[in-house]
């Protein structure tokens, strides 16, 4: 929800059960299951571990599928054979396993497979802290694979958003047809918050064909939402999904055409939905001169900093990020009518800012980046924000 | 239904197989034998009555890769190496539907090697029909680990130094329950055991070896695609109840054992699972 002051999250601690501790990765397998995923392949990593261990016990549960396979690169692939078969599907991993699997990435958006991919970031690069948290990904999960593409990656803050955004992910990944990434961090994954389980989930399930096989297109477009409808596998469609580029039919072609004509829609797909895909949550910002923005966890101590600062007079207001890809260059046209200074605070050498230093001919822009593997502390935050003011 | 045939389309174009097929993306080179190993299967499926609601072709990169493409079915052309792991999600996830993993010997045991022997040791029900031409046809004929030791090829220039895998062995190592050989051309064995291998459960191996006259003959003092089937046809040793480790495959020194060496029972991925929601759906701890 956008708007100004503390967001008040639509879920109602009425209609909800009562709240039980969970872990992160617990959090995520549950939003999961409620979502509708049924399909989960993976391989173990430190710290999203759990997701898997949880997955691996409820699935057969509810008459779902877990396989723990060899390695990332077959747990992707494995999700994107399970969802041509029109279930649900989801793995989990960090940074590691992400780099393995950013070829598959690639053929996701290329044959436009819906697919949740969890990221629990932790400190690189190469093996780096495996128990320790990041934020050093943020690239990472946007541009992991070669190519020209867009891609939804959606960060969770607390145990509770860790829930409710994997749900989200796993809807917007049926409406685009195409993976989507929740990147959260160490720290979210394995700390544990009261969380509030939902009796009553939306679930979005992707288009199928609305013509007969003889006149099914695998690739073509028929809505406004430049998404085509998918058949799946067992269904008396025959269709071919392929890496290469291909046309409407979903034959190969080499030809500059196709090419121009393919690329520019898998990108606009993305692109021109972002009014519905780009989430964020705001604090205090009506008179605000400087806002500090922040994303996962960070943005935790980033809030108790900012907090401290009103309370003092400071005109200091704040944004937290709840979807990064894509970057939401609306919000920062917002801020640029109103704030003088946008400083960006994350658990890195400075990524995400650069983002927003193109919009330096709005605002000034400034950086608490540090590459720390445990959240930046608020006094830390509250010290560098005085001498931003 | 699109995957069947009319005789009127076969009357039409004058072959059984045009309902089955996609023909216009067949393109490979004369004397290759992948087209005859698709037509093989799809006169299996055709024999069995499957239809595009029965089955999938997954492949991934190079030759056999662009295989796929040519079923009138769920046709999927994947990435280099990965065409068994989405098969095996595939299957997961529609128990129902037979999954077939048509690629070659490059895609299967090099860059999907990892792939190829968990599937055996899970003995995931797919079967998995590999190419075997001794080479990396579609990107200009390097060298595979199925090269044949000395022979050139456009990264051994100066002759191949490593030996190449004997794929009968390393399916049978890996657990695979069904393994058979044949040469591309004894398109009766190899739809004979197609069937045998579409109609069990587990993990079926099938290699074809097809020779590669383009890419790989034309560097190895073949004169045609015809000399190197009918020098494939002088060296082919039929067995009946090989042993796998007795598979030898050695084109050189004139040796290629074929046959069925593995076919047995064990239980597989599929069945455990469904077996193990059977039990906790009866209130069980899901425990064995």
């Amino acid at each position: 929800m956008k708007n100004d002051g503390i967001t008040v999250e639509k879920q109602s601690a009425l209609s909800a059960p009562a709240p039980v501790l969970s872990t992160g990765n617990y959090a995520c397998a549950e939003g999961a299951l409620a979502a509708g995923c049924r399909f989960f392949g993976g391989y173990p990593i430190t710290p999203s571990s759990e997701v898997a261990e949880l997955m691996s016990r409820r699935l057969p549960l509810v008459d779902g599928t877990f396989v723990q396979m060899e390695d990332e690169i077959a747990s992707i692939m494995a999700c994107l054979g399970a969802s041509f078969a029109g279930v649900k599907a989801m793995t989990a991993t960090s940074g590691p396993g992400l780099s393995l699997m950013a070829e598959s990435i690639g053929l996701a958006v290329m044959m436009e497979v819906p697919l949740v991919i969890v990221t629990v970031m932790r400190g690189g690069p190469s093996t780096g802290q495996p128990t320790n948290a990041s934020q050093s990904d943020v690239y990472q999960v946007r541009y992991a694979s070669h190519g020209d593409y867009e891609l939804i990656v959606l960060a969770p803050g607390s145990v509770q958003e860790m829930y409710e955004l994997t749900i989200r992910a796993f809807n917007l990944s049926e409406s685009y047809r195409t993976p989507v990434i929740v990147a959260a961090d160490g720290t979210l994954g394995q700390m544990m918050e009261p969380l509030c389980l939902k009796t009553a989930v939306e679930q979005v399930q992707r288009k199928g064909p609305q013509v007969s096989p003889q006149d099914y297109k695998p690739f073509q477009v028929l809505d406004e939402d430049l998404v085509p409808a998918m058949a799946v596998a067992g269904t008396d469609y025959d269709f071919y999904a392929t890496g290469l580029t291909h046309d409407e039919n979903g034959n190969p072609s080499m030809d500059p055409e196709s090419a121009e004509k393919l690329i520019t829609r898998l990108c606009a797909k993305i692109r021109r939905a972002r009014i519905h895909i780009n989430d964020w949550e705001t604090y205090c910002l009506k008179d605000a001169k400087l806002v500090v923005l922040a994303y996962g966890t960070n943005a935790r101590g980033v809030r108790e900093a900012a907090e401290q600062m009103r309370a003092e007079g400071h005109k200091i207001g704040m944004v937290r990020l709840k979807s990064l890809w894509p970057f939401p260059d609306e919000l920062m046209d917002q801020l640029g009518r109103r704030v003088q200074k946008v400083v960006v605070s994350e658990m890195n050498n400075g990524m995400l800012i650069r983002e927003v230093e193109r919009f330096r001919h709005r605002f000034r822009v400034a950086g608490i980046t540090v590459p720390t593997p445990v959240p930046l502390r608020p006094r830390d935050i509250y010290q560098r924000l005085l001498e931003e003011i | 239904m699109p995957a069947q045939s009319t005789d009127a389309e076969n009357h039409q174009t004058g072959h059984p197989l045009t309902g089955m097929l996609n023909m216009h993306r067949f393109v490979f080179c004369p004397g290759c034998l992948i087209g005859t190993v698709i037509t093989s299967l799809a006169a299996c499926l055709k024999a069995e009555n499957l239809t595009a609601r029965d089955y999938a072709i997954v492949s991934g990169i190079g030759c056999t890769g662009r295989s796929s493409g040519c079923f009138k079915a769920p046709a999927f052309h994947t990435t280099h190496g990965r065409a068994i792991p989405f098969a095996t999600g595939l299957k997961l996830a529609k128990p129902r539907i037979k999954v077939f993993v048509l690629s070659g010997d490059g895609d299967i045991s090099a860059i999907g090697g990892n792939h190829f022997i968990h599937a055996a040791r899970r003995n995931i029900d797919i079967s998995v029909i590999c190419v075997n031409n001794s080479v990396y046809g579609m990107t200009g004929g390097q060298a595979a680990p199925t090269t044949q030791l000395g022979d050139i090829t456009s990264t051994t220039p100066y002759g191949n130094m490593e030996p190449p895998f004997n794929l009968v062995g390393l399916a049978a190592a890996s657990g695979a329950t069904y393994v058979a050989r044949w040469p591309g051309y004894d398109t009766l064995r190899l739809q004979k055991s197609m069937r045998k291998a579409l109609n069990r459960e587990g993990f079926s191996f099938i290699e074809i070896i097809v020779p590669c006259f383009t890419q790989y003959g034309r560097r190895n003092r073949k004169e045609s695609a015809i000399e190197m089937m009918e020098s494939l046809r002088a060296i082919v040793d039929l067995r009946v109840g090989c042993p796998p480790h007795e598979a030898a495959l050695d084109l050189n020194k004139g040796r290629a054992v074929c046959g069925e060496f593995v076919e047995t029972d064990r239980v597989g991925l599929i069945e455990s699972l469904q077996k193990l929601r059977g039990r906790l759906k009866e209130g069980g701890s899901g425990k064995q």
